[in-house]
């Protein structure tokens, strides 16, 4: 079963905060970006203004591959706006660390799928009003 | 042995009406548990030095989540205090217990009375649900992807812990069938009618593998108790309740999605403190009444607290003799959040305490000594041991 990419019914449109908007900005090159220490190379989010590891402030948003593993998730089905359709949450970690994770949502899977967790998935994004929402698809799916 | 902790007892125990849409309000709620848990302190208000609540600061938390501040109480009742306290954050909702239980230790107060107030019934039925509760602290990436409801961020967690280790629907369920039997026999809870494992299997779903049975009922309701100081034990009308250990350790990432182990979260660090602060074990425990926001969390907390290993949770309850009323480690024997209904961590106390004075009638335990009540889970959470009798 195939699910349209456009599953953005229920969100909240994130707030304006100068510490993330370089990440809902970021999809508008294509290219999903992390908050990067340029002096211990350690990834970290929700982004900080110091590296959580070393603690420099030495820290930029660098691009990373966009692939991922799934590490858990959920087939939301309650109706929270009417005529919603279900959708699958997950948790996804980056395949550039162990422990950079986002909470994202997946297209493009068979709600029932069994092999959900510990799919391999890559970054498509969902622009909506400025924002560019990172969502995952298996990898390997068309464009 | 003696920590800080020990120097106080929940002297009284009081709660309001609670139930669906009650339409009153948080105010009116609180007095009534307030005046009921003094009295049952054998207090008047001219005692009462101290007031403390979670999470206070009136509606910080919008749609009846908040409760009155520390301070309205206070001034509603026109009390003088030496201690006020009033937080969201801190051990969970038993937070604001443990700092009534300092505050008594560092001779800042005697007599504090604690309170946790919500209207989410009748406000959640004027104003619609409020999915998007929490997402403040859970720092606003989330939300924006769906995950609008603690349903969505507990669904992944139990998601996880029947993948990594087998639990199944079926071992989940009995959380739901044991808390509802629980709830048969006692007058306050909102569902009594029993419910069967099919019953269970064919609820609605919300977030898989998540159903409607397995998520808490909003209720109005306030629940009040006064914590004193042990001197007060002679003269009190009912010593018990008294305070063993607590714990209050938030280890690693307090997050819905970056905590290291998904299948356990904040409850690990909490027991473990918990249990390094007294000379009892986990199998000294008489009853626990675990937090049930989701089956979920309970499930968590029967492993965090050492009752089996972390991941034999789902055996461990499996067919739910175990942890039936007749069983070796009793669970939520009120009916807990997912059938008294959700007075948000206090019904749990305030069942402890009864238990222990042998005031829980058809549901109570036979020879109830020692309970631990724990609230929280997520990225916030608390313990506390409680015992019959004093123990220095
Ligand atoms: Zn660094």
């Amino acid at each position: 079963m195939a699910i349209d990419l456009d599953i953005l019914t229920v969100r909240i449109a994130p707030q304006d905060d100068p510490e993330t908007s370089f990440f809902w900005a970021s999809g508008e090159d294509g290219k999903l970006r992390f908050k990067h220490c340029q002096d211990c190379g350690y990834y970290s989010h929700p982004p900080t203004p110091r590296c959580p590891r070393c603690l420099s402030a030495n820290m930029q948003p660098d691009p990373v591959s966009g692939k991922a593993t799934v590490l858990t998730y959920t087939v939301n089905i309650q109706q929270w706006v009417p005529g919603q359709a279900p959708y699958i949450i997950a948790i996804v970690t980056m395949e550039e660390q162990d422990d950079l994770r986002l909470t994202t949502l997946l297209a493009g899977v068979d709600l029932e799928d069994p092999n959900i967790i510990g799919m391999k998935v890559e970054v498509r994004f969902l622009a909506r009003d400025d924002v560019w929402y990172p969502t995952f698809v298996p990898e390997g799916s068309p464009a | 042995m003696s920590n800080p902790e020990r120097l106080s007892f929940i002297s009284g125990i009081g709660r309001s009406a609670s139930g669906r849409r009650l339409g009153r309000t948080a105010m009116d709620l609180t007095l009534d548990a307030a005046l009921e848990a003094i009295a049952d302190a054998g207090l008047t208000r001219d005692d009462i030095d101290g007031v403390a609540t979670y999470p206070g600061g009136d509606a910080i938390m919008s749609r009846g989540f908040g409760g009155p501040s520390a301070v309205a109480v206070q001034d509603a009742l026109r009390l003088d205090i030496n201690f006020l306290y009033g937080s969201g954050e801190g051990s969970a909702q038993l937070g604001s217990i443990i700092e009534a239980s300092m505050a008594i230790a560092a001779g800042l107060a005697k007599h504090v009375l604690v309170f946790r107030t919500v209207t989410e019934s009748t406000m959640q039925g004027i104003a619609g649900r409020n999915p998007a509760g929490g997402m403040t602290r859970a720092g606003g990436f989330l939300s924006q992807f769906g995950a609008v409801s603690a349903t969505n961020w507990f669904a992944q967690v139990a998601q996880l812990h029947m993948h990594k280790y087998g639990t199944t629907k079926e071992q989940l369920g009995q959380i739901a069938l044991t808390c509802r039997t629980n709830a048969g026999v006692n007058p306050r809870a909102v569902y009594r009618d029993p419910i069967t494992m099919d019953d269970y299997l064919n609820a609605r779903m919300i977030s898989t593998p998540l159903c409607l049975l397995d998520c808490d009922v909003p209720v109005d309701g306030s629940t009040a108790m006064v914590v004193s100081h042990v001197d007060y034990a002679k003269d009190a009308p009912k010593p018990s309740g008294f305070i063993n250990a607590v714990g209050t350790a938030q280890y690693g990432r307090p997050s819905w999605d970056q905590y290291a182990d998904m299948t356990s979260m904040m409850a690990q660090g909490v027991a473990k403190q918990m249990w390094s602060r007294t000379d009892l074990k986990p199998a000294d425990v008489d009853v626990a009444e675990l937090y049930d926001g989701f089956s979920i969390i309970t499930l968590a907390w029967i492993e965090a607290l050492g009752f089996c290993a972390q991941g034999e949770g789902g055996s461990f309850i499996e067919g739910g003799q175990r942890i039936a009323r007749t069983g070796e480690l009793p669970i939520n024997t009120h009916g807990g959040q997912l059938s008294e209904g959700r007075l948000h961590g206090y019904g749990h106390v305030y069942e402890a305490v009864a238990q222990l004075r042998g005031e829980a009638g058809e549901r109570q335990i036979p020879n109830a000594e020692v309970i631990v009540a724990a609230n929280g889970g997520g990225p916030i959470a608390g313990a506390m041991l409680l015992t019959k009798e004093f123990s220095s």
